[in-house]
């Protein structure tokens, strides 16, 4: 194993390029011949806001492991054209031991990436696509990422062959001579990485992001109703929904907007169909009367929030973690709710799969808290596990309950929900405050009664070991929440590497806070790091607020768009834990 | 609505009488139920009695129908003089200070014009049973329509500011 | 006269009602209203757990509690997009929106908007008076632009909303207007409503005695249309362009289909979709 630039055994390559370049392309190609040479990984994207013609970059990082985050730095950059570098050059962090492979008819290197002292090679990339009959430089500068790191061929082959099938034998056989001669230009190069394929994964792995795996989720849940409004970055999702729930007799409705997709699956879910919307800031904003409205008329839907940077329409195609607060707070009165995270991609699955099921049987909404790092990063995981949550809606069946009434005070707040068609069972779910059948009332005694009830039926819940994922027992925490959780969980494996433990935990349940839950698992804890990646640090304030730490806690945190890096928090966890 | 009355059986005439008396008779409780609402109990216990009598008058109906089955009639094809069924006070003529007086001029309105329309049928019905009957039915609402009268003459006249109300509506939703 | 025999013991008008007392200021016009929707239910012979009242907020939003079906009272001007959701995923139930024009037309119009276009199976019963009455007063889309209220002087000065034209506009597929004062005329707009596939818009001047004492003059002035209704839009449109405001009856009847969802078919399992991500 050679010099590596983030010194772990993993590999960072970016491809980068404008204006049908077709890196993207050439990433996902790259994502699925690891995969099937037996690599974990993740690959992400950056682009420009143009529609179509932008400047992009494919983020791939390649392991043997699960790869949890983005890499410190990219050991290969190599890119077909430099338009607009200025812009996202912050993105893509280099060292000395990086290579950076630059085509020379695109002019010198910029100034913002010669600065970084990364070795440079060139290619010229144009020059040999013209080579080739229909050859494009994406797939000459694929050929060369696949010789520098040693992906076996007949993988890629694979791969380009499945990819360009709909293109026709011609387009194929120009990508392969074109992959054909990039390989052959990386012999020429020198690149001392990783060997990342003698020790390939035997077990079955999946290539999914966030937004299809929350989709996942949600229907395992049980969900056959969605309602929702075009929003970045959670559009994907819905898509994916689309198309999805068809095969399963459910379907999506797009709405005009999100104040009707929210009502709409408030509609859907009182008529007794598991119903989720999938959304994020500025739609969760414009939602938050209606959630209100499903907290007090008990309505269990879910809302799949993929967090962008705000406020405002802010950087709608770049992670944050910061509609915490409103996931927590945006709703008027006293309205308790769940709020759920993810705490890794594939973790979008289990999440959003347990966020269904809490909201059908506490009939509450449910927020999730994904965001775009989580949504639109493709990874490749192991199969999630299947996991069959038991509990799930109290109807009220003609036959089962004697005196109705809906919003009866019962034992754990929980009442049965009546079902429109149901005989006999008839009642006006309402948002004015009501009494116990439902009617109106503005009386002291129903109104503290049923916040009450609504109150108890999910502060008295039991949540099990699902409400966060606790790992190691140091006498220091790290505590992350959401995609955070990626960067923390490598950055203390390293600092576990070298002798420092600490104890991560990451909690799936934000909301009801569980302060028993929390002293639990910072029990025996000296000092605790919040790490989240947003401007105000919303989490630790609401930790320190809401959750009672048993000890003291500090916070590192900084608002988005760059995502947070082992590296940086490996240096910011060992400044902190000598403080 | 219609003004040209084609009462042509007995059951017609009888299920138009039925209809009549019983919406009469649910309007006099829903007037009851908005007096007692906006606790107006002395005009509340006027409309509460006069679907008592009402009520009377559906049974008497029913008895006279015995068993035969009255044809069901949509509510817009009935053939009351107006577009609403002849006897029933129209609710939006309610007021929430109404006075005994109001309510029972509505009612003598009400009364009147199921007499009217049973004047008509008699008008414009061939000798037979139906003539009969709506001849019969006309009297007995003319018997009412002189008694609500008499209660009328009774009940003293509202004042002139009988709808003044010091307080301003409420502020709801 | 059109007169069947009742083929069983029905439901009267009185069974749709619930128990729940209106806080309607006595002389309201929504107390017919109230009246026509339970007079039509039970000419359709719907059994009551069959049908949902769906509403936002302002007097007529309080309709569904004074029905004995399910219903649903949720936020401001927001019920047609509720009832979209409950329709298209629970095609077996009558659904019925209530509301006023303030909830419909100010706050709610763009789903307004949506709901004609989209023309889900659903009734949509506009109470117009003209007036905000649950929040004392205020001039609403329908108001006349001279009409004085405290929120504002002397008038707004806006022309008129004409809900009729904009649901035709947007593609309703039933359009008619009705009168308070004629529960049994509108009971029979509503048994049609109904009847008639997708998004049916019925709109019922029902006079507010308390804002808008001079509402109690409408019923001298409304009149049946004197033509029939037509399957035309451009004749729709032509009579709307003449239409004050008071023709009472059903002025349109198209004939598009309803938008559905593809609900049947679809029978496999979640673990079947499982294929795609594997590598």
């Amino acid at each position: 194993m050679g010099a590596k630039a983030d010194q772990t055994n993993s590999l960072s390559i970016a491809l980068t390029g404008s204006g049908g370049a077709g890196v993207i392309t050439a990433g996902n190609m790259l994502l699925e011949a690891a995969a099937k040479a037996g690599c974990y990984g993740l690959f992400a994207r950056s682009s420009g806001p143009q529609i179509r013609g932008g400047e992009a970059a494919a983020m791939v990082r390649l392991a043997n492991e699960p790869v949890v985050a983005p890499g410190d730095v990219f050991d290969i950059l190599i890119a077909i054209d430099w338009h607009n570098i200025d812009r996202f050059a912050v993105e893509l962090p280099l060292s000395t031991v990086s290579l950076v492979i630059a085509d020379p008819s695109q002019g010198a290197v910029p100034e913002v990436i010669a600065a970084r002292g990364a070795r440079i090679a060139e290619l010229p990339l144009r020059d040999l696509a013209k080579t080739v009959a229909k050859g494009r430089p994406n797939m000459i500068a694929l050929g060369a990422v696949a010789g520098l790191i040693g992906l076996p061929g007949e993988v890629a082959d694979d791969v380009m062959a499945r990819t360009l099938k709909k293109r026709g034998d011609e387009a194929l056989a120009a990508s392969r001579d074109a992959f054909a001669l990039g390989v052959e230009a990386a012999g020429a190069m020198s690149f001392d990485g990783p060997d990342l394929w003698t020790r390939a994964a035997t077990r079955e792995r999946w290539i999914i992001n966030g937004n299809e795996a929350a989709g996942l989720g949600a229907v395992r849940g049980g969900v056959r109703f969605v309602a929702a409004y075009p929003i970045t970055p959670a559009t994907d999702l819905l898509e994916w929904m689309a198309l999805n729930l068809q095969r399963l007799g459910g379907a999506l409705v797009q709405a005009e907007d999100e104040l009707a997709s929210i009502n709409m699956i408030i509609g859907a879910s009182y008529g007794g169909t598991p119903a989720l919307t999938a959304t994020s800031g500025p739609g969760l904003a414009l939602m938050s009367e209606s959630l209100g409205l499903a907290v007090a008329a008990e309505v269990p839907v879910v809302v799949v929030d993929v967090m962008r940077g705000g406020p405002s329409t802010g950087i709608p195609t770049k992670s944050e973690q910061s509609d915490l607060n409103i996931a927590l707070f945006g709703l008027h009165g006293d309205a308790p709710h769940l709020v759920l995270a993810p705490t890794s991609i594939s973790d979008c699955v289990f999440t959003t799969q347990w966020a269904v099921s809490l909201a059908e049987t506490l009939q509450s909404p449910a927020i999730v808290l994904s965001d775009q790092l989580l949504g639109q990063t493709r990874a490749i995981v192991d199969r999630p596990a299947d996991i069959a949550f038991v509990s799930q809606r109290v109807t009220a069946e003609a036959a089962t309950v004697e005196d109705f009434r809906r919003y009866g005070l019962a034992a754990g707040g929980i009442s049965a929900m009546a079902i429109p068609g149901s005989p006999g069972r008839q009642y006006t779910a309402d948002g004015l405050e009501h009494d116990e059948s439902g009617l109106p009332s503005s009386r002291a005694g129903d109104h503290v009664s049923q916040l009450d009830k609504r109150a108890a039926k999910l502060d008295g819940f039991d949540y099990g070991n699902h409400w966060a994922e606790i790992e190691g027992d140091g006498r220091l925490a790290v505590v992350a929440w959401g995609s955070s959780t990626g960067a923390v969980r490598e950055a203390l494996a390293r600092l576990g590497s070298r002798g420092h433990e600490f104890r991560l935990v990451s909690p799936r349940l934000l909301s009801p806070p569980p302060p028993a839950r929390w002293a639990e698992a910072l029990e025996g804890v000296e000092r605790a790091l919040v790490v989240e990646l947003n401007h105000s640090a919303q989490f630790y304030r609401y930790l320190k607020g809401y959750c009672d730490p048993p000890c003291p806690v500090d916070v590192y945190h900084r608002p988005g768009p760059l995502p947070l890096r082992a590296g940086e928090l490996v240096a910011e966890i060992e400044k902190w834990s000598r403080s | 609505m219609t003004n040209r009355i084609t009462i042509e059986s007995v059951v017609d005439l009888l299920a138009h009488a039925k209809a009549m008396e019983t919406e009469a008779l649910e309007r006099y409780l829903d007037l009851a139920e908005q007096m007692e609402v906006h606790h107006n109990p002395e005009v509340a216990a006027l409309f509460r009695k006069m679907a008592r009598v009402e009520g009377l008058h559906v049974e008497k109906i029913l008895e006279k129908a015995g068993d035969k089955t009255l044809p069901h009639i949509p509510p817009w094809e009935y053939q009351w003089l107006e577009s609403e069924s002849a006897e029933a006070i129209t609710v939006e003529d309610a007021h929430y200070l109404m006075t005994p007086h109001h309510a029972l001029t509505l009612a003598l309105r009400a009364e009147r014009r199921a007499f009217d329309f049973y004047s008509r049928v008699v008008a414009t019905a061939a000798p037979g049973e139906v003539l009969e009957l709506a001849r019969e039915l006309m009297e007995e609402e003319g018997e009412h329509v002189g008694l609500i009268e008499q209660w009328l003459a009774k009940v003293p006249e509202p004042d002139e500011d009988w709808a003044e109300d010091p307080d301003p509506p409420l502020l709801q939703e | 006269m059109t007169s069947s025999p009742a083929p069983m013991p029905g439901l009267t008008a009185r069974d749709y009602k619930s128990e729940v007392k209106p806080v309607w200021c006595p002389g309201c016009g929504d107390y017919s209203v109230l009246l026509a929707i339970t007079k039509a239910l039970a000419e359709l012979k719907l059994p009551p757990e069959k049908v949902s009242v769906i509403s936002g907020i302002g007097c007529s939003s309080r309709m569904p509690a004074y029905m004995n079906s399910y219903g649903f009272h949720g936020v401001h001007g927001r019920a047609v997009a509720l009832a979209t959701g409950l329709k298209l995923s629970r095609p077996d139930l009558t659904v019925l929106v209530t509301g006023g024009d303030g909830d419909g037309f100010s706050i709610g119009g763009n789903h307004f908007l949506h709901a004609c276009r989209r023309n889900v199976d659903l009734t949509y019963i506009v109470m117009d008076n003209r007036v905000y009455g649950m929040t004392k007063g205020q001039p609403s889309p329908t108001t006349e632009p001279d009409w004085d209220s405290a929120l504002s002087p002397g008038g707004t000065g806006l022309r008129p909303f004409n809900p009729l034209v904009i649901a035709l506009a947007s593609g309703a597929n039933f359009i008619a207007r009705g009168f308070s004062g004629d529960s049994n005329g509108t009971a029979r707009l509503i048994v049609e409503a109904i009847k008639t596939p997708g998004f049916s818009f019925v709109e019922i001047l029902s006079p507010c005695i308390t804002f808008r004492q001079d509402q109690r003059g409408w019923k001298k002035i409304v009149r049946p249309a004197p033509v029939d209704p037509t399957e035309d839009i451009g004749r729709a449109a032509r009579r709307l362009m003449t239409d004050d405001g008071f023709n009472l009856g059903i002025l349109y009847v198209g004939g598009r289909e309803p938008y559905r969802l593809q609900l049947e078919g679809g029978e496999r399992e979640p673990a079947e979709l499982e294929s795609q991500f594997v590598v």
